[in-house]
């Protein structure tokens, strides 16, 4: 234990920059704004100039909209960070920021000072309009450490709090500690943490597991992907604190194969650990030891469900069994298990370290610390953000990202993915905690924030979230399995302009049945997009029902295209596009749209010059 | 020719699966990564395989089958050169993810899961890939692509 604590202390003295740094946001989101031609650039231009500057990569920083993001940073100088840079952007910006000594301001987004004097003209990190309101736990080394080193982790505080744990606290105490922080699952559901570890504690067994849920499946959702990418050493310190407190040797992490990279750092990480001795036997020379294995998911929404997540760790078709038994009491090969999700174990190392009074500090009566959003859709800008729990709907929309985009007028946010539900206008200064959110009809979920704008039908949006259920419904239980292929059908026939008023009834009926019988959260929680949709977009579903209009102008089947006559030169630019030769008028003349053949493609209004065409 | 070439990678592959079944022997729970090991030696799962991992497991060849159909990540039919995987997560959705299926399903004149003529192409869709900031977004193989317009699809297809 004395080896780690001068070994950080003398990775913190060697932190310091004695040259220019840069660095490129590579994470999953920044790879694919295109982040590896900055990268070729910038080495391109090294070269060229013979540049002493080091070029690294690091995880997300949050500003998704910004993708690639680059920082530059100059010895004893503010680390700054540019957005939406392109290679071409590449030889102006070395030659200002790194030869000349002078930052872009038009083009940074904003600045770290750290020790130093920051710069003029760029905001500050706590006082940007996009990260003042935030309060970064979790997050905090996203996009400004390499997620790959064990160094920069250890030089940053990591394995404080594992230190703290083995050298002087018994797991009853670190259970204690976990409890008065008051921290809830962030997996969705927000059952106390602390609580599921002393279950698991006390369950009767010698083998006991820690598991990780990073089955992250949410449409809409991609906390979990950028915190394992972006710092999983925090994910293994907190499931190894876990360990220590349940009495557990053995760990696994689920994580959805949809994220190679997140795997692929993660195996590194473990490597990594293992051979420093902080994971394995005789971790930092105690007598505890501790396992950690990675399982890659195969493709199934369900397995985001614990028991079904368990079963497919076996090696068996992911299917939810009912509960109890709880895993804390039958879980993994029938032995005692604690699950929780990958957000979840990232906070524990920062309360150990810092205190659940610290953490309790932060957030509402309820609901404890920061949550992390993915802030998505139509806003302006779109995201990785925390915040305290607490916060409004609103400011996080309209403060932190901008409102919404083209300025248009917001309809509703869809929060919790297939399992919440759609928030409108009047929501929206709810505060974001576990309870507001269900008793407004959404959940906290895992975070997905999808904005939706004017231009969003909320019928099509419920048809979309349980298209999604259906396909992902495992089939083992009756309500789950016939009711969501049923409410499928009707949401289908409403959008087709095929619905019946009473049609309403029966969904709302089907929804109240699934959502009281069926066996897991899947089918439990389906229904929450159409009751809440009901709830607050009721007029939406008559419009398509009674008027066979879709007034977001979005279902296609009830949309109707027309040409202008007064605007219509006659160009027949559309007749050309249109593929269903449904298009028809003399040289020069306005034309016309027979409906009767009209398949709805709107590739004439792509086309059309004049905006003559349009959409009701 | 040929045939001796296409025996001799017959041959590779089967001793590749061989050594992964060495790996897993006695492992518990080894089912599943067997399965995807196997399919990254293949590009699918043939049945012949699945029987040999059933025996080699000593499991029935019905539950090997079972777990094979349950996950969308398996494949029992041959795929093509390249896998696109298009984004249909919610994010994606509301900023035209279905525009864009539409548009390479007709470049490539394939429907989804389903496979070019000459192998070059199979074309999937995928819940959610994560990468929401940017949507709509597709990956081929292991490339991810990010802020589509159906207009950036031909120059992105011509590279593989």
């Amino acid at each position: 234990m004395q080896d780690l604590k001068e070994w950080r202390e003398t990775l913190q003295r060697h932190r310091r920059v004695d040259r220019p740094v840069i660095t490129v946001g590579m994470s999953t989101c920044g790879q694919a704004a295109g982040g590896d031609r900055v990268i070729a650039a910038l080495e391109e231009v090294r070269a060229r100039l013979g540049l002493q500057v080091d070029i690294r990569q690091t995880s997300c920083i949050g500003m998704c909209y910004a993708e690639p993001i680059v920082e530059i940073t100059l010895p004893g100088k503010p680390r700054v960070f540019y957005g939406d840079v392109t290679p071409e952007r590449v030889p102006g910006l070395i030659e200002k920021h790194l030869v000349q000594g002078e930052p872009v301001s038009e083009w940074a987004l904003i600045q770290v000072p750290g020790e130093a004097a920051p710069y003029e003209g760029i905001p500050v990190i706590t006082q940007s309009t996009y990260y003042g309101r935030q309060v970064r736990v979790v997050t905090s080394r996203l996009g400004l450490t390499d997620p790959e080193s064990l160094e920069e982790y250890v030089a940053t505080g990591g394995y404080e709090a594992l230190e703290k744990v083995l050298g002087q606290m018994t797991p009853e105490q670190v259970i204690e500690e976990i409890k008065i922080s008051g921290l809830r699952g962030r997996g969705g559901a927000g059952f106390p943490t602390g609580m599921k570890w002393s279950f698991t504690r006390q369950a009767p067994g010698d083998k006991k597991y820690v598991v990780c849920n990073a089955d992250e499946g949410d449409p809409g959702a991609f906390m979990d992907r950028s915190v394992l990418e972006g710092d999983p050493f925090s994910v293994i310190e907190g499931m190894t604190i876990a360990a220590y407190a349940i009495g557990a040797d053995e760990g696994y992490i689920y994580c959805r194969a949809e994220y190679p990279l997140a795997i692929k750092r993660l195996k590194m990480a473990i490597a990594a650990a293992e051979e420093k001795g902080l994971l394995g036997r005789n971790i930092l020379g105690t007598s505890f030891n501790f396992d950690l294995h990675i399982k890659a998911g195969a493709g199934a929404f369900v397995c985001g469900e614990e028991t079904a997540l368990l079963a497919s760790i076996e090696g068996k078709r992911g299917m939810p069994r009912v509960r109890p038994p709880f895993p804390a009491q039958q879980g993994l090969w029938g032995k005692p298990t604690n699950i929780n999700n990958v957000e979840t174990y990232a906070n524990v190392p920062f309360i150990i370290k810092n205190d659940g009074q610290w953490f309790a500090s932060m957030g509402t009566e309820k609901s404890k610390g920061t949550k992390v959003f993915c802030l998505t859709g139509k806003v302006k800008k779109t995201g990785l953000i925390e915040v305290p729990m607490g916060i409004t709907l609103r400011e996080i929309i309209f403060d932190i990202a901008g409102g919404i985009q083209d300025d248009r007028q917001f309809k509703a946010v869809q929060i919790g993915g297939p399992s919440g539900g759609c928030l409108p206008e009047d929501r929206l200064d709810l505060p974001v905690d576990y309870d507001s959110l269900n008793r407004a009809g959404a959940i906290m979920g895992s975070g997905g924030m999808v904005v939706m704008d004017e231009n969003t039908c909320m019928v099509d949006v419920a048809r979309f979230f349980l298209d999604f259920t259906q396909t992902e419904s495992c089939g083992k239980c009756t309500p789950c399995r016939e009711g969501t292929k049923r409410m499928l059908e009707i949401l289908t026939r409403i959008c087709e302009g095929k619905g019946k008023m009473e049609d309403l009834d029966t969904l709302e009926t089907l929804a109240r049945v699934v959502k009281n019988t069926a066996l897991c959260g899947l089918g439990q929680t389906c229904p929450n997009p159409i009751l809440s949709t009901l709830q607050y977009f009721r007029h939406e579903y008559e419009a398509h029902i009674k008027d066979k209009r879709c007034p977001a102008h979005s279902c296609q089947a009830l949309l109707i295209f027309t040409i202008d006559a007064e605007k219509c030169t006659g160009c027949g630019a559309c007749t050309r596009a249109c593929p269903a030769g449904a298009i028809s008028g003399e040289k020069k003349q306005p034309h016309q749209i027979d409906p009767a053949l009209c398949i709805k493609c709107g590739s004439c209004m792509e086309k059309c010059k004049y905006g003559a065409i349009s959409r009701l | 020719m040929m045939d001796s070439g296409s025996k001799n990678d017959a041959n590779i592959k089967a001793k590749a699966l061989a050594e992964v079944l060495k790996r897993y022997a006695g492992t518990k729970g080894a089912l599943i990564p067997l399965l995807q090991e196997a399919q990254e030696i293949y590009g699918y799962l043939p049945r012949e395989v699945m029987r040999e991992i059933a025996m080699e497991l000593k499991i029935p060849f019905s539950r090997v089958y079972g777990v094979a159909t349950f996950y969308t990540q398996f494949h029992l039919k041959p795929r093509g050169r390249n896998i696109i995987r298009i984004c249909q997560g919610t994010a994606c959705h509301v900023r035209g993810g279905a525009r864009l299926l539409e548009a390479i399903s007709t470049a490539l004149g394939i429907g989804k899961n389903e496979t070019t003529a000459d192998g070059r192409f199979t074309l999937e869709t995928v819940a959610c890939l994560g990468s929401c900031g940017l949507a709509p977004v597709m990956m081929i193989n292991e490339e991810t692509y990010g802020r589509l317009t159906p207009e950036k699809v031909p120059a992105i297809l011509e590279k593989y």
